[in-house]
């Protein structure tokens, strides 16, 4: 480890407030060359504002920071770039009408030698390439940036940065939508940053991940700094107390054996192409757990039973009637409810308020339908602000200033306050902190245990394991196996996933 | 006593439709944070740019002040301001409706046509406002079924609906019979000394905002403008909701049309040539995002009335009269800008 030499960023006593938050309360962080820092905390601590103070997005109210042990002024994004800093947000940023070459050297295409104005294209071409293998990315540099899946359009982020010669990346939360492989993948392509002398700052909810790649850890709480160790000193609980402040149970809650009536039943369920002859039920006060890879046709399965996909054939019965869902206002209206994979794309509305998300679906139901009673939705709303700990000043704020976790949060409670029969929930804990994550484990199980059929979509083997009564794999479309919990072994799961033994469901 | 109390009770219950309907407005603001207050800065900057330009022009014109004048400012805008708010719903789902000029046109054409044929008032005028109804559901059969973007539809629906009243009319104004004493008084009466478009705009001002902050369809209508696939998994129909705000446009388009025939005691083929610009612009300056999801119904009205009174001055200030387009122009790309760049500011800090 090369932490002996000098750094090559210090960030001193920085703050930031913003109306009713005080986000970040004198945080100071430094980082070496060649290592990887980790930034770790609960939904809201402060983590991604602080790398946005560094990326020059937001401007500090007090603080100092030095690169190379000169002190420097941030004002502006493209400030950072000049000085070496690149920056992942957890939401990409990438054009996707554009293709790869041009993402990667927007603002910086090469001229061509002569005519004035036009694009140099092969030389363009040929850039790309080049950083293009940095990033272990055979595609061509032609190929659209929307024709990419979630881990490649990460990676032409990376290259993006390294291209701009970046001295100092920060990845937020990289691999929250990524594959076990696409990891893999991406913590090669930091082993080979970290030799060519690039410091990394890596966020993440993932304990595993901060004990495999990084050397040493910082945590931040309210916006506080508790205190950096190096990564061989600290333990996942010691981590985990320093960043909730309290000792936290990290079993799962698990919720009683369910006992109930199937509750939901789908047959023969198809849809060309994706879903093949999908049969299985879920009792009220199961929890069913649907495993797989990415890819594997579980977010289609979820979907096209909330009709908020079209089906080609198959039956869905509730509660042993046949239902027809055509739509997901169907869904809603028979008591199902989904909280998508994608919240900020599928879920929620950025710039309204907490209030007027949470409330959404139930307007109707406040008082006269046409007119809902603003007493009853406030109340409404603030009963799961606290029964959630959503993190905010006031629930009239704008879902936009919320952190990843807190915005979850408010696409779960959205779902709890229609009272559903069926919950369906697509990687619940996706992006959200240790606490928040054993605080929605606990309510899944608490809603099981009050009769909900609950189906929990997850790419976490131990989210999976710990909380379902039954575990479904899926491959290609299909139901692979159908897995009773005590049988249930991450090897048994993945076997079935990558298709080396086929249990008949 | 308990006599006296149930008599108190029916005259409570008794209270006018009008001042029933104003009350929960009135109660839903005053309890709310500091913080929604915030978020309403901006139809309060609108506010104080439209006092700061009149205070303006009573110092450089004696005529400004004077309550027939402003009264015939309100009236010349309550148009505008009356489809505004109509526009303003069709923006925040994050659609435009370009086709309000010819619906006000086409509107006013039938029940000129339809009177001239013997028709009695009331059904003219209703025949005339379904007609408007009709367009605004046919904008958003296409835009919802058939799958066109709202500015190809709207764009089409303008040029069809202006080409029919030219069929209809040959060209030539329809003139209303004078019995139609009613009809006259829409547009050329007064209530007091308020003249009878201008009180139309005020109750549609409250109905619309009533409509659109209060009720269960004024949030679907926020939401679907906010992120409408987030909309429709939330259980929302979004096809039904934007046909009805597209119809509601419409349908206001074709009372502003009934207003402007009474008012000039005929229907003018050429009524409201152009009409969506200063609409569309009315709704912007009133702080609609063209990106939907932001807007509201009071915005919409005060940027009618900025409109309004700019023109107005520049005819009291004796600006040339191709001069007064440019300077509307100047003033539309200032208050959005201004509006930008204190979005910007916010969310920067
Ligand atoms: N633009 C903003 N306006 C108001 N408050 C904000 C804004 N941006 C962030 N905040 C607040 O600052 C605090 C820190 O947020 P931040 O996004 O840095 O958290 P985080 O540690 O990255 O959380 P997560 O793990 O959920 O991503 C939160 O309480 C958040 O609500
Ligand atoms: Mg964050």
């Amino acid at each position: 480890m090369e932490t002996n030499n000098r750094p090559i960023l210090e960030m001193q006593h920085i703050h930031k407030r913003f109306p009713g938050v005080h986000a970040l309360n004198d945080v100071s962080i430094t980082v070496y060359p060649g290592e990887v820092l980790a930034l770790v905390g609960e939904n809201g601590a402060g983590k991604s504002t602080l790398m946005k103070v560094l990326a020059g997005a937001v401007q500090p109210d007090e603080g100092t920071i030095l690169i190379d042990g000169q002190p420097v002024a941030i004002t502006n994004p493209r400030r950072a770039q000049e000085l070496g800093i690149g920056i992942i947000y957890q939401e990409l940023s990438l054009v996707n009408a554009l293709s790869i070459g041009e993402n990667i050297f927007l603002g910086d295409l090469p001229r061509h030698p002569r005519l004035p104005g036009k694009v140099d294209w092969p030389e363009l071409w040929r850039r790309t390439s080049k950083v293009l293998e940095h990033v272990r990315l055979r595609i061509p540099p032609q190929t659209l940036v929307r024709d990419l899946s979630v881990a490649q359009k990460q990676m032409v982020e990376i290259a993006r940065a390294l291209a701009r010669n970046v001295r100092v990346l920060i990845l937020d939360e990289p691999t929250s939508a990524l594959t076990l492989q696409e990891t893999e993948t991406l913590f090669n392509i930091i082993h080979d940053l970290r030799e060519r002398g690039v410091a990394i700052i890596y966020i993440s909810h993932r304990m595993e991940e901060v004990f495999t790649i990084t050397q040493r850890v910082t945590v931040l709480r309210d916006g506080q700094l508790i205190g950096t160790l190096p990564t061989s000193e600290a333990t996942e609980d010691r981590l985990i107390s320093m960043m909730v402040g309290r000792d936290l149970s990290r079993l799962f809650s698990r919720a009683a054996e369910a006992t109930g009536p199937v509750c939901l039943e789908v047959r023969g369920l198809r849809r060309a192409g994706v879903l093949n002859d999908i049969s299985f039920h879920v009792r009220a006060g199961e929890i069913v757990g649907i495993a797989g890879l990415v890819g594997s046709g579980r977010t289609e399965l979820v979907r096209s039973i909330f009709g908020a996909d079209p089906i080609d054939g198959g039956e869905i019965l509730l509660n042993g009637e046949k239902v027809t869902i055509r739509s997901p206002r169907d869904a809603v209206r028979l008591g199902i409810g989904l909280v998508p994979e994608d919240r900020k794309q599928q879920a929620l509305f950025l710039r309204l308020a907490i209030r007027e998300n949470i409330s959404l679906p139930v307007l109707t139901r406040l008082g006269t339908p046409a007119f809902p009673s603003r007493a009853k939705e406030r109340s409404l709303v603030a009963d799961y602000i606290k029964s959630l700990r959503i993190r905010t000043p006031s629930m009239e704020q704008r879902v936009e200033a919320l952190s990843g976790g807190n915005q979850q949060k408010v696409v779960i409670a959205r779902w709890l306050a229609t009272n559903p029969k069926v919950l369906i929930l697509d990687e619940p804990t996706r992006g959200i902190d240790v606490g928040a994550k054993a605080e929605v484990h606990a309510l899944i199980a608490r809603l099981a245990e009050q009769g909900v059929a609950i189906i929990m979509v997850s790419s976490e083997l131990p989210e999976i394991l710990g909380m379902s009564h039954r575990v479904l794999v899926m491959r290609q479309g299909r139901i692979v196996a159908n897995i009773p919990r005590e049988e249930a072994t991450e090897e048994r799961i993945m076997a079935a996933a990558t298709g080396q033994t086929e249990i008949a469901a | 006593m308990s006599v006296e109390d149930s008599g108190r009770q029916l005259a409570t219950d008794a209270t006018p439709v009008a001042e029933a309907g104003i009350a929960p407005s009135g109660s839903a603001i005053s309890p709310r944070p500091m913080l929604a207050w915030a978020t309403r800065v901006k139809e309060l900057n609108i506010l104080v740019a439209l006092l700061i330009l009149c205070a303006f022009l009573s110092l450089r014109s004696d005529v400004f002040l004077t309550q027939g004048n402003l009264f015939g400012v309100a009236r010349a805008f309550s148009l505008t301001a009356i489809v505004a708010i109509g526009q303003t719903m069709v923006i925040i789902t994050g659609g435009i409706d370009l086709s309000v000029g010819s619906v006000l046109a086409l509107s006013g054409i039938t029940t000129g046509l339809l009177l001239g044929e013997g028709w009695p008032l009331g059904p003219a005028m209703i025949a005339g406002i379904l007609v408007g109804s009709a367009t605004g559901l046919f904008n958003g059969l296409l835009i919802t079924q058939v799958g066109l973007p709202p500015f190809i539809a709207t764009l089409g629906t303008l040029s069809i609906g202006r080409g029919l009243v030219y069929v209809l009319t040959k060209g030539y104004p329809v003139t209303i019979p004078p019995e139609h004493q009613f009809l006259l008084k829409m547009g050329q009466g007064y209530v007091g000394s308020i003249p009878i478009p201008v009180i139309i705009m005020l109750i549609v001002t409250i109905l619309g905002t009533l409509f659109l902050s209060q009720s269960t369809i004024g949030r679907y209508i926020y939401a679907v403008g906010g992120n409408e696939e987030a909309a429709r998994l939330a259980g929302i129909n979004v096809s039904l909701v934007k046909l009805l705000v597209y119809t509601l446009n419409s349908t206001l388009a074709a009372l502003a049309g009934m207003i402007l025939v009474a008012r000039l005691v005929s229907a003018q083929p050429s009524a409201g040539l152009g009409f969506e610009l200063p609409v569309i612009a009315a709704a912007i300056i009133g702080g609609t995002s063209l990106l939907g999801g932001e807007g509201t119904v009071l915005g919409a009205v005060l940027g009618a009335a900025i409109m309004g009174v700019l023109e107005n001055g520049m005819v009291l200030l004796g600006v040339n009269t191709y001069a007064q387009q440019a300077v509307t122009g100047v003033v539309i790309l200032l208050a959005v800008s201004l509006d930008m760049w204190q979005k910007r500011r916010r969310r920067r800090v």
